[in-house]
């Protein structure tokens, strides 16, 4: 223990290195092992599917009625074939495109108006509020499954409902995140200070809520991409999103499900796909939560 | 130097002359509702200022005081309109502020400004203390390099080396640094008035008395006028030419700083005082310090409101309440036995024996 | 305290309300005619117009909402487009199964996710801990549908050990639970575990760790205390976050369970609703959405009650 007084010190000037918030922070999450492996798996697979045509040694859509449902490691298929003898690794490579996309966009959509709506609703406060949030209420009454589902279903099958329905799913969540974030950050004196400088209310939350907002927002919502990769290609999978023959994982998943019985491994690749995108992302969020402080 | 510049603004914009006051506050009322009323229930009210006239003069430092609760900050954020008034009046130099052919709230916040306690509350964490400062008068239209250069000068004036600090983030500050930085803030709009909401009370002694020679500088530099919250009697009388006291969202009294310390004419003062630590052993009265809490503001007793701790009641006092009047020159009471008080004539009585519970 | 769970059974009343409207909306999302379903496009305009009046589809939209949750109410949801059958018939019989599985799923995986979690959380920065962290992250970011598949070609296909799909002989109408049924149950329910074991285990694991942290721990050991005696105070602690976490846990598996059923084709909600889509049955869609929102609301009722019960301080909240 140093004998220093606090006191002492208090006005003394404190030598900090010049370095933003966000250097910080990926500082920090560079030196989390976990997330820097799942990081990198995450960037790796994203090249793949941006470079799928120069990558897959075969097209996605080629099918042979005589090599269906080839073994892994058969000569020209290194994972196999599929029921129509589609090269399982070139579809899986084609995949990643669209189940990324159909994964990943949902979150951001809904990152981007359930923050409008939450953080409207908590920089409004009061009635308005109240009646936003109540009916945000209203779809906590749905597990996000059921809610999902019965969207898509409704909606009538394809991508573009999926989508949406996805969208709708995490639109909630978000805003509740959002409102709370921004209520606190609302009775915040530097708020009441930026009022008295007569800036205007946009003014102010563009200056001075978004940036202290956005970033617990944010990780909350990149927590949801693992959940909503899984909700995608699960809709896919009931044959809710992508059709035939586009290669999506959850739809590759359910057309081979008949293939268990006759090659079970070729069968569970595409889920192996959606888990290690899952589960990165999980933990990406994880240490992206840790390095940013948040709590929420 | 630029303080020229700031003053001639100042004389341009200076309506009335010195005779006419910076601020006339009248009837500012505002109470908080606890629980909604309806469905047969009464509602709850706070009473957080009930009622409150003053005036301040072109620059001077008016002191208030009184302690926690007594609605000190709820009258600064009033006068900020950051909170909506009830009922009252408040007039500008002349012009009433957000009225028809008075002057708008924006146009007010531009001439009046003010300083919170909580240093590190007030300044956004992921903003610059260069972006801080900067961020008013761009609010008003003059341009980002303009602002910041501004920005710079400003903390060099408040003490603060611009070269060290510009880019530094709040958390990188000590609390007195801080302060600083809201100071240079709130002059950064070139206000005429200044609310310090317990400005310096957050802040170790010394550092204290570092910020308040700073802020006595720069009111003469700049030709300032301050209003100075504080619970603290001692910074007030050292700081302020007059002193509001206030009780439970009331003005209990009011004069100058010197005269009112002297002999206050309220017994809310005087307990006040006497419950101020003094160095000089001879000046310690045997009065014992206020004692109990003030009464909720919620149900307030009728009549004169400190009834209840008062040393001095007598059944009149549960009446009526008193009215803030003349006692003297410049000296303005709202007590019935304010005479008696002045004279000295307090009874030794405890005021914890009287104070119900 | 009474104020507090009357208003937060009253609150129950506006959601509910929600709840059906958003239903009886989903049918008018959908594309189409409503009509479509239930007669063939190329019917003749006279039987058309019969079956519209017969379902109600020619008033207008509040009245027929309105006639809609009336007869709600009564629990009547209709009948299904597909086979005329009774909905709410329909859907409760496919309820059982559900809740069964939805039951037996949140049991192995409340078991599993407190012994996980409080291994880990007594273990602190171990390697056990570490290990039961992957474990938990595996749980939540798996996708079940998949691992059904896996456990179906290991338990099914290669070992064949367990049946890999339906619900057995006896299992439509009846409470009978055999043992046949009960082996088509584990697969499905150990599929549908690992949500609840994964999200228990975080819960769990954060808050000893938490509460071994804390002085008064320390306070208790210093009195001596014996470890079993301290174990006991952070179960204390630890229970109740932890069944309202399970609570609500078991109302997603309700709703969640319809990738699984699907996989496994047990004849539950999800199947139901899985196959309602497929035939545009929109009666069976919406009430089977309804009874499962419904339940969803008064499991987050209970598990609300059931927490202000046991922790005064949420009622001020």
């Amino acid at each position: 223990m140093s004998l220093t007084l606090d006191g002492a010190q208090a006005d003394a000037p404190v030598p900090a290195p010049v370095q933003g918030y966000w250097g910080a922070v990926f500082g920090r999450l560079r030196r989390d092992p976990v997330a820097l492996v799942s990081g990198i798996v995450l960037l790796m697979i994203l090249l793949a599917a941006l470079f799928a045509p120069w990558l897959a040694p075969a097209s996605p859509f080629q099918t042979s009625m005589l090599n269906r449902l080839q073994p892994i490691g058969s000569p020209g298929y290194p994972l196999g074939s599929d029921e129509l003898g589609r090269d399982v690794l070139s579809r899986l490579i084609h995949g990643a495109r669209l189940s990324l996309l159909i994964g990943v966009m949902p979150v951001i959509n809904a990152f981007v108006i359930g923050s409008a709506i939450g953080i409207v609703a908590g920089f409004v406060g009061g009635r308005t509020n109240s009646v936003i949030m109540r009916v945000i209420d209203v779809f906590y009454a749905f597990p996000a499954v059921l809610l999902a589902v019965a969207l898509a279903g409704a909606l009538g099958a394809g991508l573009v409902n999926s989508l949406l329905s996805l969208t709708i799913v995490f639109i909630p969540p978000i805003a509740r995140v959002a409102e709370s974030v921004t209520t606190q950050v609302r009775s915040v004196d530097y708020i009441e200070a930026a009022r008295a400088s007569g800036a205007r209310s946009l003014t102010i939350i563009r200056r001075h809520v978004l940036g202290n907002v956005l970033g617990p927002i944010f990780v909350y919502a990149t927590s949801l991409i693992s959940v909503s990769m899984i909700l995608a290609s699960g809709l896919s999978f009931l044959g809710l999103g992508a059709r035939p023959p586009m290669p999506e994982w959850g739809l590759m998943l359910n057309t081979m499900r008949d293939a268990i019985y006759v090659n079970p491994w070729v069968a569970v690749l595409p889920g192996m796909m959606i888990f290690t995108v899952s589960i990165c992302f999980n933990m990406l969020s994880d240490g992206l939560r840790s390095a940013m402080d948040v709590k929420l | 130097m630029n303080n020229s510049l700031s003053l001639s603004r100042h004389d341009a914009l200076d309506r009335g002359g010195k005779a006419q006051p910076l601020l006339r506050v009248r009837g500012l009322q505002k109470h908080f509702t606890i629980t909604r009323g309806g469905m047969g229930r009464q509602a709850k009210r706070v009473h957080a200022v009930d009622g409150v006239d003053f005036d301040v003069y072109k620059g001077e430092t008016l002191g208030i005081v009184g302690e926690s609760g007594c609605g000190k900050s709820t009258t600064a954020r009033l006068l900020m309109h950051l909170l909506a008034a009830d009922h009252g009046e408040m007039v500008f130099d002349g012009d009433p502020i957000g009225q028809r052919g008075g002057i708008s709230v924006r146009g007010m916040r531009r001439q009046v400004q003010m300083v919170f306690q909580n240093s590190y509350a007030s300044l956004n964490p992921r903003m610059s203390v260069e972006d801080s400062i900067a961020f008013g008068p761009q609010v008003h239209g003059v341009n980002r390099r303009e602002s910041r250069q501004r920005a710079r000068r400003l903390l060099d004036q408040v003490g603060l080396s611009s070269r060290l600090f510009a880019h530094r983030y709040p958390h990188e500050l000590s609390g007195g640094q801080r302060q600083r930085v809201n100071i240079a803030r709130a002059l950064a709009l070139e206000p005429r008035l200044l609310i310090l909401d317990e400005a310096v009370s957050a802040l170790d002694k010394s550092v204290e008395a570092q910020v308040l020679n700073l802020l006595m500088d720069l009111k003469q530099e700049y030709g300032l006028t301050y209003l100075f919250i504080s619970h603290d009697l001692n910074v007030v009388r050292y700081i302020s030419d007059r002193v509001m006291v206030m009780y439970l969202g009331k003005v209990a009294e009011m004069g100058e700083v010197e005269a009112l310390y002297r002999a206050p004419a309220h017994p809310y003062t005087r307990a006040l005082l006497s419950a101020m630590p003094s160095m000089n052993p001879d000046q310690r009265t045997q009065q014992a310090p206020l004692v109990g809490d003030p009464p909720n503001p919620i149900d307030l007793p009728p009549g004169c409101r400190f009834c209840p701790r008062c040393p001095m009641v007598e059944d009149a006092c549960r009446d009526a309440e008193p009215a803030l009047e003349a006692c003297g020159t410049a000296h303005q009471v709202a007590c019935r036995r304010a005479d008696e008080v002045m004279a000295g004539a307090v009874p030794v009585k405890r005021i914890s024996e009287e104070s119900p519970t | 305290m009474p104020i507090y769970f009357l208003k937060r059974v009253l609150y129950v009343i506006p959601i509910a309300l929600a709840v059906s409207f958003f239903c009886f909306s989903l049918v008018h999302l959908s594309p189409g005619d409503p009509m479509d379903a239930v007669v063939s496009p190329d019917a003749p305009s006279e039987v058309v117009a019969m079956v519209q009046r017969a379902y109600g589809f020619d008033r207008p939209l509040p009245e027929q909402y309105g006639r809609w949750v009336l007869r709600a109410v009564q629990g009547d949801l209709g009948l299904s487009a597909a086979n005329g059958r009774a909905v709410t018939a329909e859907v409760f019989s496919a309820l059982k199964n559900t809740l069964l599985l939805a039951f037996a799923a949140s049991l192995i995986g409340f078991t599993l996710g407190c012994v996980f979690g409080t291994l880990a959380g007594y273990f602190q920065g171990s390697l056990l801990d570490r290990l039961v962290t992957g474990i938990a992250v595996g749980g939540v970011s798996v996708p079940h549908y998949w691992l059904g598949m896996l456990l179906v070609i290991i338990f099914s296909v290669e070992l064949n050990w367990l049946p890999s799909s339906g619900a057995g002989p006896g299992s439509s109408s009846d409470w009978n639970v055999e043992w046949a049924y009960l082996r088509h149950l584990i697969l499905p329910a150990v599929t549908l575990s690992v949500i609840p074991m994964g999200v228990v285990t975080r819960t769990v694991r954060a808050m000893v760790a938490d509460i071994l942290a804390h002085e008064f721990v320390e306070a208790l050991r210093a009195k001596g205390l014996a470890e079993r005696q301290v174990f006991r105070h952070v179960v204390k602690n630890v229970a109740p976050t932890a069944l309202a976490v399970m609570g609500l846990q078991l109302g997603y598996l309700l709703g969640g369970s319809i990738l699984v059923e699907t996989v496994f084709s047990w004849p539950g909600t999800g199947l139901l609703l899985n196959n309602a889509i497929f035939q545009r049955d929109l009666p069976i869609l919406q009430g089977t959405i309804l009874v499962l929102a419904l339940f969803f609301v008064m499991l987050n009722l209970i598990v609300d009650l059931a927490q202000a019960r046991l922790d005064p301080r949420i009622q001020r909240g």
